[in-house]
């Protein structure tokens, strides 16, 4: 080591701390492309920030100009309409890796013990990001932005006695107004972004406790050089891991490039049209919604026809995550060793999650609600019956470490 | 400073970490406070006159009072009539969990009967309902009424809500009263009421 690395080393020990949770990480060689999604996540976030920072340049969060400001960033600044289209389509792909990156961990059952805490701090970044995405989707403040914000602080309305008044403090106003929009602006850029930062901090140490699972669900201790004769199995994170994570992320960004250039408001489902409308706190669009991916919780709120059983059961829907690794009640981990109830209830659950997307961005019919309902009932369903399916079905032996 | 008594030390801590809860309450009351409607959103709560000679049945006016949107329609002879017959329909029909004012509290929610003034507020989720006067056209059995297509909620005439719709309660009916025939003060219950919140 250098001399400077020395003196820098004795005083701020950072080559060994990366060294520590690099090198000397240590991961089972089964981990496949799945695990790469916390990866693409982390870019993602990245450049959210940068993207926002720039963005913050030319943004006025008043009711006058907010829309405007944008507008003229679009038009009027050089690369600004790659800037917002960055940062618009980045919140998009920021949530499919997310989506991802939980599916990954429900499907090798990272939640299971000893890595809890772990799932748990997932599920407190995951809730902060639907914050910070529904708090950045009013400052635009077209049509739906206004509109979705009315809607959702009318959430609040349902608490009992101290509902109206709750909401009046939120939005600052008797409704939604430029107050509210200066205040939101302020979650979604300090305040909720703190607060995510310090999670994913957490989340970060937490897993480093506990180490990586793997599609094999086998034990690995992550701080352990392995065994000779398991050099194979037992790979440190730099540089196997990390070169293929680097592959999946490049991958990723090629996408992501590509719906930024191509086809930026991805046909409505990343930007909506009735957005480019300029709010209008007099007239409702006929037909409002939410972005792909707060729909599912949308459409849960929507299937149950009363107003405070809506928001309890779509707030249940979230809450219901933080109980997963105790509502497992299975030997194994890996969904590779888990019995056919296991495989098929997840089947189910997926495909109840998309249908219940599909349900929360269409017109509330009475057959789509019917459907709705069954998906709602479905969605429930997978987590309140998990402690009874997880115990009575066969599973394979898992391997062991050897 | 050495405490040599356990259970002193148990109670210094205790102490503290009680004050210091207490403390840290008291410190975040004035950022709590802060989020409260201002002066400025109070002050748009001055009431508003509305000149309303022209307004005839099926037409409607929608101005703003506190920033919401507010509807004043005028109701035919039919219309006042069919009020009644739909009583069975409605969840709410005497506006027992509803809100308006006590001048506004009758079997047609309004101090005139033809002329009514409510806020265009769904109380399901906030969506502003449309103004659909004429018969069968939301559905074939429509009545006239409002209808949110939000979330499908729909409200006779007097803004009372149907059964089977997610709305819980009547639109709310702002204070308001007429200083003469033709006009219309929105936001007091009589002259003189400077400010109603």
């Amino acid at each position: 080591m250098s001399k400077l690395g020395n003196w820098l080393e004795q005083r701020f020990p950072v080559a060994s701390f990366l060294s520590k949770n690099l090198k000397e990480y240590y991961v089972h060689s089964s981990v496949n492309f799945w695990y790469a999604m916390g990866a693409i996540a982390f870019v993602m976030l990245a450049v959210q920030v940068i993207s926002g920072i720039f963005l913050l340049m030319y943004y006025v969060p008043t009711t006058e100009q907010a829309f405007s400001s944008i507008q003229y960033m679009m038009r009027e600044v050089s690369y600004g309409w790659l800037i917002r289209y960055l940062h618009v389509v980045g919140a998009s792909f920021f949530f499919i890796a997310i989506y991802l990156h939980m599916f990954r961990a429900l499907l090798y059952g990272s939640y299971k013990n000893p890595r809890e805490f772990l799932w748990m701090s997932g599920v407190v970044i995951y809730i902060l990001m639907i914050a910070i995405a529904y708090t950045g989707y009013v400052l635009p403040w077209g049509q739906m932005s206004y509109w979705a914000t009315r809607v959702i602080v009318s959430f609040l309305t349902v608490v009992p006695y101290v509902g109206d008044g709750l909401a009046q403090w939120l939005q600052g106003d008797f409704v939604v107004s430029s107050v509210t929009l200066s205040r939101f602006f302020a979650f979604h850029i300090v305040a909720f972004p703190l607060v995510i930062f310090l999670f994913i901090g957490i989340h970060i140490v937490a897993l480093h406790v506990v180490g990586s699972n793997n599609p094999e669900g086998v034990t690995v201790n992550a701080h352990k050089k392995p065994a000779k004769n398991l050099r194979k199995k037992v790979i440190p994170f730099y540089p196997y891991v990390i070169s293929k994570d680097l592959f999946v992320v490049f991958v990723a960004l090629a996408l992501f490039l590509g719906v930024v250039f191509y086809a930026p408001t991805f046909y409505g489902f990343f930007l909506e049209h009735i957005n480019q409308i300029p709010a209008n706190p007099m007239v409702t669009p006929s037909h409002i919604h939410p972005v792909w991916y707060l729909s599912p919780f949308y459409a849960i709120l929507r299937a149950v026809p009363d107003k405070l059983l809506g928001v309890i059961f779509m707030f249940l829907s979230l809450v219901i995550l933080f109980f997963l690794p105790w509502l497992d009640k299975s030997p194994v981990k890996s969904m590779r060793y888990k019995g056919r109830l296991s495989k098929g209830s997840l089947c189910v659950f997926i495909l109840s999650v998309i249908m219940l997307g599909y349900y929360g961005m269409v017109p509330a019919t009475d057959t789509h609600l019917f459907w709705t309902r069954i998906f709602t009932v479905l969605y429930f369903g997978h987590f309140v019956l998990m402690p009874i399916y997880t115990r009575i079905e066969t599973c394979k032996q898992p391997p062991e470490l050897n | 400073m050495v405490v040599k008594s356990k259970s002193r030390r148990q109670f210094l801590k205790f102490i503290v970490s009680s004050l210091s809860v207490v403390g840290a309450l008291f410190a975040f009351w004035p950022f709590v406070k802060s989020m409260q409607p201002g002066k400025k959103a109070q002050s748009a709560s001055t009431p508003i006159t509305v000149d309303i000679k022209g307004l005839l049945p099926n037409q409607k006016i929608a101005v703003t009072w506190q920033g919401m949107p507010i509807y004043i329609i005028r109701r035919s002879e039919n219309q006042i009539a069919e009020l009644e017959k739909i009583e069975s329909q409605l969840r709410d029909p005497d506006s027992l969990y509803s809100k308006q004012p006590e001048k506004s509290n009758n079997d047609y929610r309004s101090i005139n009967k033809d002329v009514f003034v409510v806020v265009a507020i769904c109380t399901h989720l906030g969506c502003s309902p449309t103004y659909k006067p004429e018969q069968a056209s939301v559905d074939k059995d429509w009545a006239g009424g409002f209808f949110c297509a939000c979330h499908g909620s729909k409200f006779d005439l007097a803004g009372r809500v149907y059964k089977k719709v997610p709305a819980p309660t009547n639109l709310m009916v702002p204070p308001y009263y007429f200083p003469n025939k033709d006009t219309i003060v929105i936001g007091a219950d009589k002259a003189g009421d400077e400010r109603y919140v």
